[in-house]
């Protein structure tokens, strides 16, 4: 990392010796239109993907949260894609997308609002599982009393679930939001694989830039000033996370019981 | 366009996930390196007299791997006490690992490359041989090679490599079945070209398969456009490192034809999604559904490879057509002259390199490309093209690569892997239709 942020003041392609070019890549990364694309499809993606899988994840998790055995093996079943690694499950959606010979044989992954849906859901396919897994415990850990005064007092199950279950996971929602979005920041391959940042460049997030800079222009000062970026931001958004969700003030949700 | 990129048989998906671990694991390597440039002489790894050779590692590399079996044995290796190691890298590898290995102690004594752009930072940073005056010295070399091949690698007029592959023009293949249910002829000028055009797709037929998701493919309709229109010097200007160049009228007129060929459906609604290296485009051309494809002289053997009785019965070629307000000569030809060998300075055994470079000018090196079907680009191949596994094809790109007043190098390998990749992307821009005609010429002149 040390090196990445020496290399991000420096000119390099990797054959001679780098030279300091002092902030010139660091003026470029404020210049770059396109990183300024890139930076608004990353943030779009994030939130794309965090409503989707948190939504569908949250959903999950409570179900399976559930004693009965049937929810236990679903379960099981559920959480395979997550053992699958990144680059195979790209390269399944691929070939599934091919315009032509594919499922669906439609223009996908050449057109924009295609290409970003598909990365969008492909990336929730994988980490769906995950989370769902981290919303299983969370609602395990739920005290049954809070149910069962609830229904006492007449509360019906949609009442319960946004009363209680909503509340008390309130923490690991941020656990899970932080993982998502820091997660986003490092997400590559379904990219590259799926749609190498296009059509045109509609796709390429931050990390595919980065990858494009240092692997494909060789421009590897520049790639580490783009990494060196990513860093920062990485820190900075799960910090803030923290901070809005009053996750760091270790208020415990069971105040009061 | 890298070579070879039809034969390679490897998903395009596998390959760059390696190349990502290789990426990752290139900045550990890149810390030696940097230490290594320290200490001047890198001596390359092999130990002993043996000199390493790096070539890209498809079913063509057994040429190669013959041509150092036989130079080891011969009395030219004796003589320059040398022998030769070669070290096959896997196509979709090549280039990050030449690159990386390069900026290493263990760097090639001798290396496979693209010539043009795809060697400028090498030849920047002192590591690639001039053999400028090694080639004029010697007739086997001097006289071995069609001139325009071996200039067609050039730097600023000076040579860095030696032939050593097939020629690989750019052609316009056209599937003969489709042609002769439509009672069409294989376009010679552009309006021909439209009037095929109008009625493929009358008759629900794309009239060009186009492998749009991986970019080059487009490269090919821009470069043989902008020759046609204004002739091979436009491109030379850009490739001589003016940007401005990209002003010139032709390159606008050139992105105009696209837009209108993209937007009158002459490729059809799909092919920003349709891939070439995973064999999408070839598949839609072989089967009917596209009529044409403009595509490197390699797409006979992927054909071969994949629809032999399309490739043998049905599979057609012919040159690209002239543009009637154009000034460029239609017998010009683009694509990838060829491959090249090219001798790194730091190298034990200068002698030993050169004298294993000059197998590749004799017979028998050519007689093995032919055999593989390649068509060599050396003075002596005209005579040995009857033995090839399909003659009249290979005559054909013989005659049209000799005839050629000129062969532009492919865009992309011309400008190296900055400026390629970057235009590029502007390219897939303009067929996508995320960039007009005018914005595609200012984007390009912005490109450094």
């Amino acid at each position: 990392m040390a090196l990445a942020f020496y290399l991000s003041f420096t000119k390099w392609d990797g054959l001679g010796d780098p030279k300091p070019v002092g902030l010139a890549n660091w003026r470029k990364l404020l210049d770059d239109p396109r990183l300024t694309q890139s930076l608004g499809v990353t943030l779009l993606l994030m939130v794309a993907s965090w409503v989707f899988q948190t939504v569908v994840s949250l959903l999950l998790g409570v179900w399976a949260a559930g004693q009965q055995r049937n929810r236990a093996i679903l379960s099981a079943v559920f959480f395979v894609p997550f053992l699958l690694s990144s680059t195979a499950i790209a390269l399944l959606f691929y070939a599934l997308l091919d315009p032509n010979f594919g499922i669906i044989q439609a223009n996908i992954l050449g057109s924009t609002d295609g290409a970003f849906l598909a990365i969008v859901f492909v990336g929730a396919w994988q980490f769906i599982p995950f989370h769902t897994l981290i919303y299983q415990g969370g609602a395990r850990q739920i005290p049954e009393v809070l149910y069962q005064a609830a229904a006492i007092d007449g509360a019906g199950r949609y009442r319960q679930f946004f009363s209680i279950t909503l509340p008390q996971l309130r923490h690991t929602i941020t656990t899970s939001t932080v993982l998502m979005v820091v997660g986003l920041l490092t997400y590559f391959e379904t990219v590259l694989i799926l749609t190498k940042g296009g059509p045109g460049t509609d796709t390429a997030i931050l990390p595919y830039l980065m990858y494009e800079a240092g692997f494909k222009n060789y421009d590897f000062g520049y790639a580490s000033a783009i990494a060196s970026f990513l860093v920062v931001a990485a820190t900075g958004l799960s910090l803030l996370l923290v901070r809005l969700t009053g996750f760091g003030r270790m208020r415990s949700t069971r105040e009061g019981m | 366009m890298e070579s070879n990129r039809g034969r390679s048989t490897e998903s395009a998906g596998t390959a760059f996930s390696r190349r990502w671990v290789l990426g990752a694991g290139a900045s550990a390597l890149l810390t030696t390196g940097l230490s290594a440039c320290g200490s001047g002489e890198g001596s390359s790894g092999g130990g002993g007299d043996t000199l390493t050779a790096f070539v890209y590692g498809d079913d063509a590399a057994k040429v190669q791997a013959a041509s150092v079996e036989r130079f080891n044995g011969s009395a030219a290796a004796k003589s320059a006490k040398g022998k030769v190691k070669l070290e096959k890298i896997p196509g979709s590898d090549y280039t990050p690992k030449l690159r990386t290995a390069m900026g290493s102690p263990s760097a090639p004594d001798i290396f496979f490359n693209w010539g043009g752009g795809s060697i400028k930072a090498y030849q920047e940073a002192g590591k690639v041989l001039d053999l400028t005056d090694v080639i004029e010295s010697d007739p086997v070399l001097k006289n071995g090679f069609l001139p325009s091949v071996l200039a067609a690698g050039d730097l600023k007029g000076r040579h860095y490599g030696i032939p050593m592959r097939g020629m690989q023009p750019v052609i316009l293949f056209y599937n003969k079945s489709v042609f002769a249910e439509q009672k069409i002829q294989p376009p010679t000028t552009w309006d021909q070209l439209l009037d095929n055009n109008t009625k493929l797709k009358k008759a629900g037929i794309t009239p060009f398969a186009l492998g749009g998701a991986d970019l080059w493919p487009e490269l090919m309709w821009l470069e043989y456009l902008t020759d046609r229109i204004g002739g091979p010097e436009v491109f030379k200007r850009i490739q001589d490192g003016d940007a401005e160049g990209w002003g010139d009228p032709a390159i606008l007129k050139t992105a105009e034809m696209v837009k209108e060929l993209v937007d009158g459906g002459a490729f059809g609604d799909k092919f920003s999604s349709v891939s070439y290296v995973n064999g999408g485009a070839p598949a839609v051309f072989a089967k009917g559904k596209a009529a044409m494809h403009l595509m490197g002289s390699w797409e006979y053997s992927t054909q071969l490879g994949k629809f032999p009785d399309f490739a043998k019965s049905n599979l057609g070629w012919a040159a690209f057509p002239k543009v009637d307000s154009g000034t460029g000569d239609v017998r010009n030809v683009v694509g990838n002259p060829t491959n090249y060998w090219s001798i790194n300075p730091r190298t034990k055994n200068k002698d030993a390199a050169i004298a294993f470079l000059k197998d590749c000018a004799s017979e028998t090196y050519a007689k093995d490309l032919v055999a593989l079907g390649d068509v060599p680009t050396t003075s002596n191949a005209a005579a040995l093209l009857s033995s090839a596994p399909n003659p009249e094809y290979a005559k054909f790109q013989y005659e049209m690569v000799q005839q050629a007043p000129a062969f532009t190098l492919s865009w992309d390998q011309a400008l190296g892997d900055e400026l390629g990749t970057k235009m590029h992307t502007e390219i897939g821009k303009l067929f996508a239709g995320k960039s007009s005609p005018s914005d595609f010429v200012s984007a390009c002149k912005g490109l450094k």
